[in-house]
């Protein structure tokens, strides 16, 4: 960056090639961001909750897992601004005395993680099932689809209930609370891959028969080398659109299984957890306890989707 | 559309039969459903005696053949958890889950096609502008966080409306509603507008996306050019061509709402089928799960079917289509 600087601005010389962060700062899909106060504002608070969460035991005021620096005789502390408050706890404290603040920022990095991970999960689980689908045909493609319709006609809630239900049952009791996360970031991607197979199968159907998948197939290249290195990374535009949208839903969907109870264990509370914990203390008054990580997880889903709404709109070259 | 009819029928016996399969399977693996009946200090031969009574030394596809027609007669078992038949329990919650999930679709439709037609005639206007935004924001929140802001304000604060459960109910035969009395219909308030939330912010999108579209048409600026009033133009023929697909979708939306009432339910503690099977999950009690999983699927198959078959009915290019595509 800083050698393109240097030689561009000489008069004569022909400018070099400009570097991959010139480019695309002087690109259609910079330009388009600078344009939306929303976008920016909704990346700069997104930033923000990423760097929280990702430095969280330096951020957060206090550990609330700590149980030493615990204290009972603090439990239930309003805000500090309401007077009865404490400086020390800015949101207040839940019913064990721990900061409510902090507990956020865990929160929040708790959510994250299981929402990028399910993602992601559901990304490579989908896009390998679509690749498949299309570029094999016949059976499999007949076979995967069924599947997928099947599964679309229940909602995403229901299948990670299912799931979870299933590992909870199966596994001793134990076990199951060590692998919660694992479990619960399994139940959510297997809830979420068919968007991805869908849509990736539709662009493989298109590619499979252009020349170059041809070229490669005449050379005698295995099937899924042609797969995986010359057709998918013609068709991952879109998905990276649908991944956007999808981290959005992926952490409403854990928050919700958590909100019921069939989420993170609480020893590790993701927000959906913090928002049950202070549902049972709604009516004795202790609002905030309930209202403040409900209203993270707000903003944090909300700056998530207006980015992926943004995104779907900057990579359409229809809308521009 | 006989034919028509048959092949979507197959296909929903087909998706039937794959949900059942998993039910069945759910039953059958996880867990040792012998060890769960039985004593701990039951004998290796009280465990056959078990084994043979329930069928389960029988090969693999007998048992499911039974399990079908067990399911077809409505038997699903016992509850693990509350020692009681599955199917009576699901009987006992069907009738509040499914006042629940009509209630909100109402409130969708009856609240969402207005501000939908209204964003789009005005849809320059600030407050059109306000509503999209904030129909924007309505996806972003989860279902659960609207239930709770609204006990919040309602039950807590204001303390006009009540927060959990259904308030009194009658009894029609094997149905019990909350409509006929003051305290069912106060306690539906809440948790019917909290599931309607969703579906509104759907049917009103799109209203407004196919209002815009149809205004474009033809037919539309004919029916101005030969005088009519806007009222006359936007209501009887513009609103009247949206309405197919917005029928469509809210009728396949109607499955979604009753599979969705489950967090409703949990956040009102209201009585339904969601409720019971929420607690099915968190204490494995695997006979409900499978019973309600059929149950949805069937719902879903049916609300399918029926749509289907009223799209095909309502919309003339379908049937040319497909008898041009050769009855695919």
């Amino acid at each position: 960056m800083a050698q393109d600087l240097g030689y561009g601005t000489t008069a004569g010389v022909q400018a070099p090639p400009p570097g991959w962060l010139r480019r695309f700062l002087d690109g259609d899909i910079f330009h388009a961001f600078k344009r939306s106060p929303l976008t920016i504002t909704a990346s700069l608070i997104f930033l923000l909750i990423v760097m929280a969460a990702l430095f969280a035991p330096w951020v957060a005021p206090h550990n609330p897992f700590d149980l030493r620096t615990l204290n009972l005789l603090d439990a239930f502390t309003p805000p500090s601004w309401t007077g009865r408050g404490n400086p020390t706890y800015l949101l207040g404290t839940d019913d064990q005395g721990r900061d409510v603040i902090s507990a956020i920022i865990f929160g929040s990095r708790m959510s994250l993680v299981i929402g990028l991970a399910a993602t992601v999960l559901a990304m490579i689980l989908g896009v390998t099932l679509g690749l498949l689908s299309g570029y094999v045909g016949g059976k499999v493609d007949a076979f995967i689809m069924r599947v997928a319709d099947v599964q679309l006609s229940f909602p995403a809630i229901l299948i990670a209930l299912l799931i979870d239900g299933l590992a909870r049952a199966s596994l001793p009791k134990e076990m199951h609370d060590t692998l919660a996360v694992y479990v619960l970031i399994l139940a959510i991607a297997a809830a979420g891959w068919v968007n991805y197979a869908r849509t990736v199968r539709g662009s493989t159907l298109v590619e499979r028969n252009k020349e170059y998948v041809q070229a490669a197939r005449v050379i005698g290249r295995h099937p899924l080398a042609i797969m995986f290195s010359h057709v998918l990374p013609n068709v991952l535009g879109p998905v990276l659109v649908i991944a956007t949208l999808q981290i959005g839903a992926a952490i409403i969907t854990e928050s919700s299984l958590s909100f019921l109870g069939v989420g993170v264990p609480p020893t590790q509370p993701s927000l959906g957890t913090l928002i049950r914990i202070g549902n049972d203390f709604l009516f004795s008054g202790e609002w905030w306890i309930t209202v403040f990580p409900g209203a993270a997880l707000v903003i944090l889903v909300l700056s998530i989707n207006v980015l992926g709404d943004w995104l779907r709109d900057a990579l359409n070259p229809r809308l521009r | 559309m006989i034919a028509f009819v048959l092949q979507r029928l197959l296909q929903g016996i087909v998706v039937m039969l794959v949900v059942g399969f998993i039910a069945f399977s759910l039953f059958n693996f996880v867990g040792d459903p012998v060890s769960l009946m039985l004593p701990p200090e039951a004998t290796q031969a009280d465990r056959d005696a078990m084994r043979q009574s329930l069928g389960l030394d029988r090969p693999f596809y007998l048992q499911f053949v039974t399990f079908v027609e067990n399911a077809l007669h409505g038997n699903f078992g016992i509850s693990l958890r509350l020692g009681r038949p599955v199917s009576t329990l699901l009987v006992e919650r069907l009738p509040a889950t499914l006042e629940l999930a009509m209630s909100a679709a109402l409130i969708a439709l009856a609240v969402g096609i207005p501000i939908g037609v209204y964003t789009a005639l005005r849809r320059d206007s600030w407050f059109a502008r306000l509503l999209l935004t904030t129909s924007l924001v309505g996806v972003s929140l989860p279902n659960f966080l609207i239930g709770i802001f609204l006990i919040l304000i309602f039950a807590v604060w204001l303390g006009v409306l009540p927060s959990f459960g259904r308030g009194d109910t009658v009894a029609l035969g094997a149905w019990t509603t909350g409509f006929l009395t003051q305290s069912g219909l106060k306690a539906l308030i809440l948790p019917a507008v909290t599931l309607s939330f969703f579906p509104l912010t759907l049917v009103m999108r799109l209203v407004r996306a196919e209002m815009l579209e149809v205004l474009r048409t033809d037919y539309i600026k004919f029916a101005r050019a030969r005088g009519l009033s806007d009222r006359a133009v936007h209501f009887r023929h513009a609103l009247k061509n949206t309405l197919v697909p917005v029928i469509t979708i809210a009728g396949l939306q109607l499955g979604g709402i009753i599979a969705f009432a489950i967090i409703t339910e949990q956040v009102f503690q209201w009585p339904g089928m969601g409720l019971l099977f929420i607690q099915a999950v968190q204490f494995a009690d695997i006979p409900v799960m499978a019973a309600y999983l059929c149950l949805i699927g069937l719902i879903f198959v049916v609300i399918n079917l029926i749509v289907d078959m009223l799209y095909y009915a309502v919309d003339p290019r379908l049937r040319a289509e497909r008898a041009g595509a050769g009855g695919h």
